[in-house]
Formats: structure tokens, sequence, C-alpha cells
């Protein structure tokens, strides 16, 4: 374990949490679900702020469970599929006209950002809404069993790339950051209070913020639950999961600095069957890490007035 | 009130606009909007209108502007939007979302041809594929009614015994671009006309889920509900003309619109501006001793059923105008009518006018020879026009 990888010890429920979680327990969501414990992480960075969150058509939908019941300790708008982000622009503008403090929050897959949601997305963060939009990123879409979406990674296999995806996955933040809204960051579930300070900021900030996390899917991922974490610690410390921060567009902050291990990144890729059962090497995974890489850097380097 | 030459998409703005001030006192106002020919006035000009407390948001679809109003509804503000055919199309699956949450918004909806081929003017298909969409739905047939219809369709659609969205239907450029003076009320009777909105289901910081998932019987329950509204809906229409009589000094037109029926042997029924040539003809063909009338169903949704059957009720001879096709059934207007004319009578459905095509009374007079020709009624007619 290197400097920068934190015990989770500090997760636990404190004091200053919520008194009603984000995510209730007795929810449906499987075991070692990354985008539970991203509810967590959102939980405690929300803390006693009024929030209504809008989620759309994916795993996080079945998570509210059956009227009239609701997964949820907040208010919460189930949206169509890809209308996340322009129902949370009516609540952000109602909340606005009334003077109240409400923070609103889209809560979103992959799927319903990259691919469907992506023209609405990108038109709320070209008119700088007022709201967070946090996207959980499975890789697939989870919700539907487990078919490719432009984020899954080149190798995965999914229901619909039974012998691996041969396509790159789509780099969401440089789109983002491309719209040059106020904060756009990535957070890692293996570095809570890295990904809390983010939260925190991104919660508090006016103007559209995207946040981004990776977040394992054991149903989907072929891996085991109690492995979820340990997932996401190898992706960032092998460089496949970069962890930075974009404010309005240019500045690049580089919050965790990989070790480009290839013994990180090959246990990363044989501890998930989707890509065991495709065979993808890890020098083909590798040259993807590294332009990556060199992309960011570059636009880091670049940078903006400090 | 003052009197100004608008066409029916400027009315329609100015009415929405009226709408939106008058619950200044409640949440507020706004919506989504996004351009389509022959919409895009409307929409524009609702740019151009400022509001102490509203927003318009210029998206970037029509599914999206529906979206943007429902965000507005559920948060509690008067929402609108307005657009056309294809844009209808696309905003289909949030048509749906904002009837099924039980959201009082309104859209305008110029009737125009659904593509290909492209064509701009005016059809009926494009909200006749909406009638099962769970909004109200209303035809208008001139600029001054399209304006009126605005303003009782927030009415009609907060009231708590509805809540169900309303549609408000004009046909492309017939009205769309055409002026015509037009009373446009003062800000203070509309505030009059219409109290700020009180959604019971409104989002507020209470924990709940609002389109939750469910099982069968919690997606029956609502649904049988809505059913219920729909019910309700001509009675709280019949109050809601009282109101607007009341504050406005004018009458609003009733869901169905009879013309000389009162003896009539004869029916041509119709929506839209279609029912004004139906009229002329009726005139000319009642001065040759022809027992024949009009019948415009000013309400589609819902479906005016016992008003038509009462009034078709002498009818030995019914003739329905579809400015629509459902290929495979016929006309829609039709395919609804024909259950509430009387048992025996010919009923016989006319295709006419699609793609704007322009029906004038000697089209109209045509229809009404060839009905009265009739040993029995056939497969549905196409018209030719012009
Ligand atoms: C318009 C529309 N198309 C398809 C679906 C079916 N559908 C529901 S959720 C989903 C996938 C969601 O994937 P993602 O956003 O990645 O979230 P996840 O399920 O993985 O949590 C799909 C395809 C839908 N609800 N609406
Ligand atoms: S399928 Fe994956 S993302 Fe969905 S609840 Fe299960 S573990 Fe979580």
């Amino acid at each position: 374990m290197s400097a920068n990888e934190p015990i989770l010890g500090g997760m636990a429920q404190t004091a200053a949490d919520r008194s009603t979680p984000l995510l209730r327990p007795g929810n449906s969501n499987c075991g070692g679900c990354g985008m539970s414990v991203g509810l967590q992480f959102l939980s405690r960075a929300i803390a006693g702020t009024p929030v209504q969150l809008v989620i759309p058509a994916c795993c996080a939908a079945v998570a509210a469970g059956p009227f009239p019941t609701s997964g949820y300790g907040a208010p919460v708008f189930s949206s169509t599929f890809a209308s996340a982000a322009a129902v949370a622009t009516g609540l952000a503008h109602v909340a606005r006209l009334n003077g109240e403090k409400t923070r609103v929050v889209c809560f979103v897959g992959d799927g319903g950002t990259y691919d469907i949601g992506m023209a609405t997305v990108s038109a709320a963060a070209e008119r700088d809404e007022d709201l967070l939009y946090v996207c959980y990123d499975n890789e697939i879409y989870g919700n539907t069993g487990g078919q490719r979406s432009s984020a899954t990674p080149r190798g995965a296999t999914t229901t619909t790339t039974p012998r691996g995806s041969e396509l790159e996955k789509k780099d969401i933040l440089a789109i983002m950051a491309a719209h040059r809204v106020p904060y756009v960051a990535s957070i890692s579930l293996a570095h809570p209070d890295d990904a809390l300070r983010k939260l925190r900021f991104a919660l508090d900030a006016k103007g559209f913020r995207f946040v981004h996390m990776l977040a394992p899917c054991p149903t989907g991922w072929k891996s085991e639950p109690a492995d979820s974490i340990e997932l996401i610690r190898l992706a960032v410390r092998s460089g496949l999961y970069a962890v930075y921060e974009v404010f309005e567009g240019s500045r690049v902050v580089i919050n965790v600095e990989p070790e480009h291990s290839d013994a990180a990144l090959e246990r990363y890729l044989g501890m998930q069957g989707r890509f065991r059962k495709s065979g993808v090497e890890l020098a083909s995974v590798r040259a993807g890490v590294e332009r990556s890489w060199r992309e960011l850097r570059a636009r880091s380097a670049l940078g903006g007035p400090g | 009130m003052t009197t100004e030459l608008l066409s029916a998409n400027h009315a329609a703005a100015a009415a929405a606009a009226l709408a939106g001030r008058a619950n200044r006192v409640g949440r507020g106002f706004g919506g989504g909007v996004y351009p389509i020919t022959p919409q895009s006035e409307c929409m524009e000009r609702l740019c151009d209108e400022r509001f102490d407390k509203g927003q318009v948001v210029r998206v970037e679809s029509e599914h999206s502007a529906m979206a943007v109003c429902i965000g507005f509804s559920i948060a509690g503000a008067r929402a609108f939007t307005a657009s056309s055919s294809n844009g209808l199309a696309y905003m289909t699956e949030n048509v749906f979302t904002a009837a099924m949450s039980r959201l009082p918004i309104v859209m305008m909806a110029v009737n125009r041809s659904l593509g290909p081929p492209w064509n701009i003017w005016a059809e009926h298909g494009d909200t006749l594929m909406l009638r099962d969409a769970g909004w109200v739905q209303l035809y208008c047939e001139d600029n001054q009614e399209v304006l009126d219809s605005i303003l009782t369709a927030f009415r009609l659609a907060e009231d708590r015994r509805v809540l169900l969205p309303v549609m408000v239907c004009q046909d492309a450029f017939i009205l769309s671009h055409t002026m015509t003076p037009t009373d446009v009320p003062s800000q203070e009777t509309v505030d009059a006309f219409l109290p700020p909105l009180d959604l019971p289901h409104r989002l507020s910081d209470r924990p709940r889920t609002v389109g939750a998932l469910d099982g069968p019987r919690e997606t029956e329950v609502p649904r049988a509900e809505m059913q219920r509204a729909m019910d309700d809906v001509p009675r709280v229409y019949a109050e809601v003309q009282g109101a607007f009589e009341a504050t406005f000094g004018r009458r609003l037109a009733d869901p169905v619109v009879p013309y000389r029926m009162d003896d009539a042997e004869i029916a041509l029924v119709s929506i839209g501006t279609t029912a004004a040539t139906v009229r002329a003809v009726v005139d000319e063909a009642r001065a040759r001793g022809v027992r024949v009338g009009g019948v415009r169903i000013r309400m589609f949704r819902p479906f005016p059923e016992d008003t038509l059957r009462q009034l078709l009720s002498r009818c030995t001879r019914v003739g329905v105008l579809d400015r629509d096709l459902a290929p495979g059934q016929g006309g829609i207007v039709w395919s609804e009518v024909r259950p509430a004319a009387p048992q025996g009578s010919i009923v016989q459905n006319y295709i006419v006018g699609l793609g704007g095509g322009d029906i004038r009374p000697k089209d109209v007079a045509r229809i009404l020879d060839d009905l009265c020709a009739r040993e029995r009624a056939g497969k549905p007619q196409f018209v030719e026009v012009g």
C-alpha cells in the first residue's frame, strides 16, 4: 500500500452524518455494489444540506424500491432515461426563484450519461445550470442485464460484446471539461478523504458541476463483492483510473499520482471475469492507459492561471 | 383588456405569459422551449417576455423541453411549452411521463404533418397520435379560441379533481400564422381567473420517490384514478366556462360545438378549422332544403361520446372528415365517432386535406353529395382537394 492510499476506517457512521442516510439499509442493490458506496460518500458530503435528487432509469432507480417505501432518505424524482439533467434544470430554477437553499443533484449511470443522456447533459452544462451531476460508472447497462455502453472499456465482455469490446472507452471528463463548466472531477471510492473533499466542494459550488466515479459492479464485472474497493485501488495505482479535477475547464489538478504499475493492472484484470473471459492482453490495455495519461499531462501542463 | 392583431402563435404565447405571471404569488413559472415550424413564433415570443418570477429555458430538444417542464411542475411552478409534428414525436416519452406524474403542464401544439415527406402544413395526426397519453386535448377553430383555451387549460389542469396536463391544438398556418384581432385580457383579470398553483404532490424536502418502481396493483390504481379524473373533466370544464364568462365577459366554446343540428338528419363531423368550412356548406345546403348540420369536436380527450350520441341521435347519415390517417384503420376521428352514431345510420369516413391540402367549400359540398347519395357506408374515402 502506498502513502496516498488511506484505509477506509473513517467511513463509519458518525454524529456528523445525516440522521437519515441517503441510501437506506434494506435496499435492493447487489452486495459489493460500488454505486452503493458512492451514495454513502455522497450522503456524508450532503450532511444537513437540503437536496433533491433526480435519478433516471438505471440501477440507482431500482434502489428506490416500490411505492410507498423509498430507498432514499431524500426527495427523489425518477425521470426518463435521457432526462435527468433537464428535469433537474426545472427543479433548480424553481428553488432559485423561491430563494430556497435546496441543492439539486442528478445521480445517473454511465448509460444515462455517456449514451442516451449525452445531449441533455451537454446542454445543461452549456447553459451552466446550477446543479451537481454525479455519474456512477459501472461501465455497462446494469439495469437491463449488463449490455455494453460507450463507457465499456476495451477487452470487457458484456452480454452484447461476448468476445470482449474492441472499442476505447469515451473520455467523459474531457468532454465535460470542454464545456468549460465551473467544476469537473473524478473520485476514487478507495480515497474517501479526497472524494469527500471534492464532493463537498462540488455540492457547494455554483453552476454546473460534474463528478464521475468508477463504480465496481460485481454482478456485471464478475468479481467478488468483497473486492470492489480493492479493484478501485488497483485501477488508480495502475493509472487506469485517473483521479483529478478541472476548474473552469482549464486548470487541471491531479489528485492522486499513480504508480503506473503493471502488477496492479494485471491483478485488476485478473480479478474480473469480464476480462478473464476475453483474454484481453495487458499490453493493449496499458497502451490506452498511457495515451490517456499523455493527454491528461498535456492538459494539466497547459493549465491556466493558478 | 386590449385588442391586438395577433397570430395564433403569438396569442398562445401571450396567454402563457399572462398565466405564468399570475403565478408570481405562487412558486413561479417556467418551461423548456425548442423551435419547429410552424410553432417557432410562439416560443420566440415567450423568450422575449419578462417574468418577475419565471424562467424560459432554451433547451436542445423537445424531449428535454418537456423534461424541463416536468422539473418546473413537480417543484410546484406553472409550466408551459409548445411544439408540433416531429417535435411532438420526439417528445413523446416525456409527454406520457407528464400525465402519469399528474402534472398540470400546458402545451400548445400546432397540428402539422409528420414526415416523410417533409411537409410543414396542417394535419391532425401528430396530436391525435398522443390521444392516449393521458392529456386533455382541446382543438381550436380561431385565434381567440387559442388564447382563451390556454388560459382555460391552466385552470382546468390545476383543478384538484383533474391534475392532468392539457394540450391546446391549432391548425398549422391556417391559425398559427394568420393574424386576426384578438382580445388580450389584462394581467389583473387573469390573476383573478387563475389562483396560484398548489400542487399537492410537489417535491419538497420530505424523503419520497416520485415515479418509483411499482408492481401491477400500484400501477392499476393510479391509472384508474386518471380515468376518474378524465371522467370529471366535463363537469369541471363547465364550471371553468362559468368562471371564464364571469371574469372575461366572453363565452368559452363547449366541448362539442353543434351547428344547425336541432332538426338535422345529416351531420358533418370535424375538428379544428375544417368546421368553419363545414358551416358555410351547411348554410348553402340548408338554403336548398337539405336538413344537414355540423358538429365540431373541440374536446377530443376526454372523448365526449355521450354528447355526440345525443347530438347525432336523429341522424341517418353521418360524414366524418379526418385530416389525419391511421394507415390500416382509416380516420382517427371517424373510428372514435362511429360508436356514438345511431344504430343503422350510414357513417362514412372522408380523409381530406392531408399535408395541408386546402379544404374548400366545394370539396365539402362534394362530400355532402356523396354522403346523401350513399346506400351504405364504405371504406374511408380519400377526397382530393384544390
Ligand atoms: C428510452 C429508454 N430506453 C431504454 C430503457 C431501458 N433501460 C433502463 S435502464 C437502462 C440501462 C441503464 O444503464 P446505466 O445508465 O449505465 O445505469 P446502470 O443500470 O448500469 O446503473 C436501459 C437500457 C429505458 N428505460 N428507456
Ligand atoms: S447490477 Fe451492478 S450496479 Fe447494479 S446494483 Fe448490482 S452491483 Fe450495483
